[in-house]
């Protein structure tokens, strides 16, 4: 009778089990610390989102690289969340342009990081910063600028032709200068081994693009950056993974993403360059409604269409842009 | 508590969780083999597709159709338009099937059913472990990411992180943050997918269709490998499209067979039944004066002022 009682009561436990284990689904990975989230992307890089602007993450045996550190109030968060990913020491911040919302956090994540001495730098204890030599300027002050942080906070290094290239963590890390895109500043960093880039806001695909013409930023160098994406990712199979690529804002993309966004940006602007050959008021292009149809997906309150037609219908009337110097490595 | 009184006891407790285990196992059907799309409905989905600017039968809104009247078939020739798949919601129109499922080695349980189409051959993964969609940051992709439970012999998907595709194959957008839930049904040898887009951006109801398939036991998916070969030097940076108000096309399908030019505009009326009366009153469309030579392309994009940014450079692969 035991044995009988011994058997039955097995069958239970099974029976417990399965139906246990139907009803609980994987765990959730640990996914950041407060408002930050960590997406694992692939081989070294990892994708951080929170408040601001994206940062991209490379982490090895020589340490951490940060593309971008969030806003100021972001940065401890930002910090906490690189910690759950990695305990080497952040050597590199790189800065993909000026703006606070991508560079707040620099005096917060510089400081909890180790200086590496590389050339002509100027140091100071913590990461090393790299920027483009005009985000270098409004950042410390030299532009007249609302992007400059604190002292702490400033570029290390810059550079002001064509590309910074170094090696780290095992992969090129080509820091590619993007023309009048975003702002006059923007750099894009293409982890070469890890097949990874981090496009800043040169590349946005859940908001139509901020061209900052005050700052540089132009339509045409816009869609050239974004070109430039597409010349640099491969995918994988189906026109779909292979190169990733991490926006200034939104989710995780690939090649597909860039070119339906480019489609967008080039169809705008062809849109707008018809209407401007016609000799229309900034009013009539706006009447016009050129990005009516995109609308849906792209615009915001805080960025809305008639806000990018007026940015597109600007920077195609402006007299000129300045010159860049961004012609040799 | 003697020892038969317990023995009945942990009978009566087994019987229980059988009973309240057996039937949803005993109502998980198998989908596993090949299937033959049997091509009973909506033709405009099937082979070459429509024509363009044929949006009946759509529940569109006035910025799809924007988007459609944009849109240029030269699209398809950019290298990064070159390879795309169907996307989840398009893919069953009329390709043959496969499907299989993984199974859990211990508990038997299916952790997932697999789909892949004989078009391009994407493969999908529809998840019935009870994981969760991933955040709103995660990639996005043509089949996007599926969840499946079973009501009754029917299984049920949810898919959400679609890439931005379309709802016909004639430009007529679907967005990124649309949402499909899926049935899927066997009856015997034939399988039905019914399929229901929702999509905020772009539909104003619901877009709601059923495709059937013939299981097909002898059925070999053959590779579709895609090459992307660049045989149209257009100038660099160019996006072919039609600027507002510039498509010629815009009644030739109409025209051609002989309807309206209204419910070839889409819209959800252009759904139901009652939208034939309605037919009955309009006036049937006319050929476009002078209708666009076959292969011809869309309207050149202005050039942008020399000033204006570095121009972009076209690739070749």
């Amino acid at each position: 009778m035991n044995k009988r009682v011994a058997v039955a009561g097995v069958i239970a436990l099974v029976w417990v089990a399965r139906v246990l284990a139907q009803a609980t689904p994987p765990a959730a990975k640990p996914d950041g610390v407060g408002s930050v989230h960590v997406w694992p992307v692939q081989r070294n890089i990892y994708a951080l989102f929170g408040p601001g602007g994206n940062s991209t993450v490379s982490i090895g045996d020589e340490g951490v690289l940060v593309v971008d550190t969030m806003t100021a109030e972001a940065a401890p968060d930002l910090v906490a969340s690189i910690r759950t990913i990695s305990n080497k020491p952040i050597r590199w911040i790189v800065n993909t342009h000026s703006h606070r919302d991508h560079t707040g956090g620099n005096p917060v994540v510089a400081k909890s990081g180790v200086y590496v001495a590389t050339g002509n730098t100027r140091g100071g204890g913590g990461a090393s910063i790299l920027s483009f030599e005009s985000a270098l300027m409004r950042l410390n002050g030299s532009a007249n600028s609302p992007d400059k942080v604190p002292e702490g906070g400033w570029p290390t290094d810059s550079f002001f032709v064509k590309q910074k290239d170094m090696f780290f963590n095992g992969e090129p890390v080509l820091t590619i200068h993007v023309p009048n895109a975003h702002t006059d500043g923007d750099a894009i960093v293409f982890f070469r081994r890890s097949d990874v880039i981090a496009a800043g806001d040169v590349f946005t695909p859940d908001r139509y693009p901020v061209i900052d013409l005050n700052e540089g930023g132009s339509i045409n160098g816009l869609i050239a950056g974004l070109n430039l994406l597409i010349e640099l990712a491969v995918p994988e199979f189906n026109e779909e993974g292979g190169t990733i690529i991490i926006p200034g804002h939104g989710r995780v993309c690939d090649e597909s993403d860039v070119g339906d966004y480019r489609d967008m940006v080039t169809i705008v602007r062809d849109r707008i360059q018809d209407l401007v050959a016609k000799k229309m008021t900034l009013e009539q292009v706006k009447a016009a409604r050129p990005t009516f149809d995109y609308d849906g997906v792209y615009a915001s309150p805080t960025y809305t269409g008639d806000m990018f037609v007026e940015a597109v219908y600007r920077s195609l009337t402006a007299a000129s842009n300045p010159a860049q110097r961004s012609t040799s490595r | 508590m003697n020892a038969k009184r317990a023995s009945q006891l942990v009978a009566v407790v087994t019987m229980w969780f059988v009973v309240a285990t057996a039937i949803p196992a005993f109502a998980q059907v198998d989908f596993s083999g090949g299937w033959g799309a049997r091509l009973h409905e909506d033709n405009l989905e099937r082979g070459g597709g429509p024509e363009m600017n044929e949006f009946e039968g759509l529940p569109i809104n006035a910025a799809d159709r924007m988007r459609g009247d944009s849109w240029s078939a030269s699209l398809w020739t950019v290298p990064e338009h070159q390879c795309i798949p169907h996307p989840a919601d398009y893919g069953p129109n009329f390709s043959q099937l496969v499907m299989w499922s993984d199974v859990d080695p211990v508990t038997k349980d299916v952790i997932a059913w697999h789909t892949e189409l004989s078009w391009m051959n994407p493969v999908r993964t529809i998840w019935m472990d009870g994981r969760p969609h991933p955040p709103a940051w995660a990639p996005h992709t043509w089949q996007g990411f599926s969840t499946g439970k079973w009501e009754g012999d029917m299984l049920t998907v949810e898919t959400t992180h679609l890439k931005p595709a379309y709802v016909r194959r004639n430009g007529l957008a679907r967005s990124e943050k649309a949402t499909v839930r899926e049935h899927f049904i066997r009856n015997g040898d034939i399988l039905t997918i019914v399929t229901i887009v929702n999509d905020p951006v772009y539909l104003t109801e619901p877009y709601i269709k059923s495709r059937n398939f013939q299981l097909d036991p002898g059925y070999h998916m053959t590779p579709y490998p895609c090459s992307v070969d660049v045989e149209i030097d257009r100038p660099a940076g160019e996006i072919p499209h039609y600027l507002p108000g510039a498509n010629p096309f815009i009644s030739e399908a109409a025209a051609k067979h002989k309807m309206p030019l209204e419910p070839a505009r889409g819209g959800a009326e252009t759904m139901y039944p009652e939208y034939m009366e309605r037919m009955k009153t309009l006036p049937t469309a006319t050929m476009p004066a002078q209708p666009a030579a076959s292969g011809s392309a869309q309207t050149a994009p202005a050039q942008p002022p020399a000033n204006a940014g570095t121009p972009a450079r076209g690739r070749e692969r």
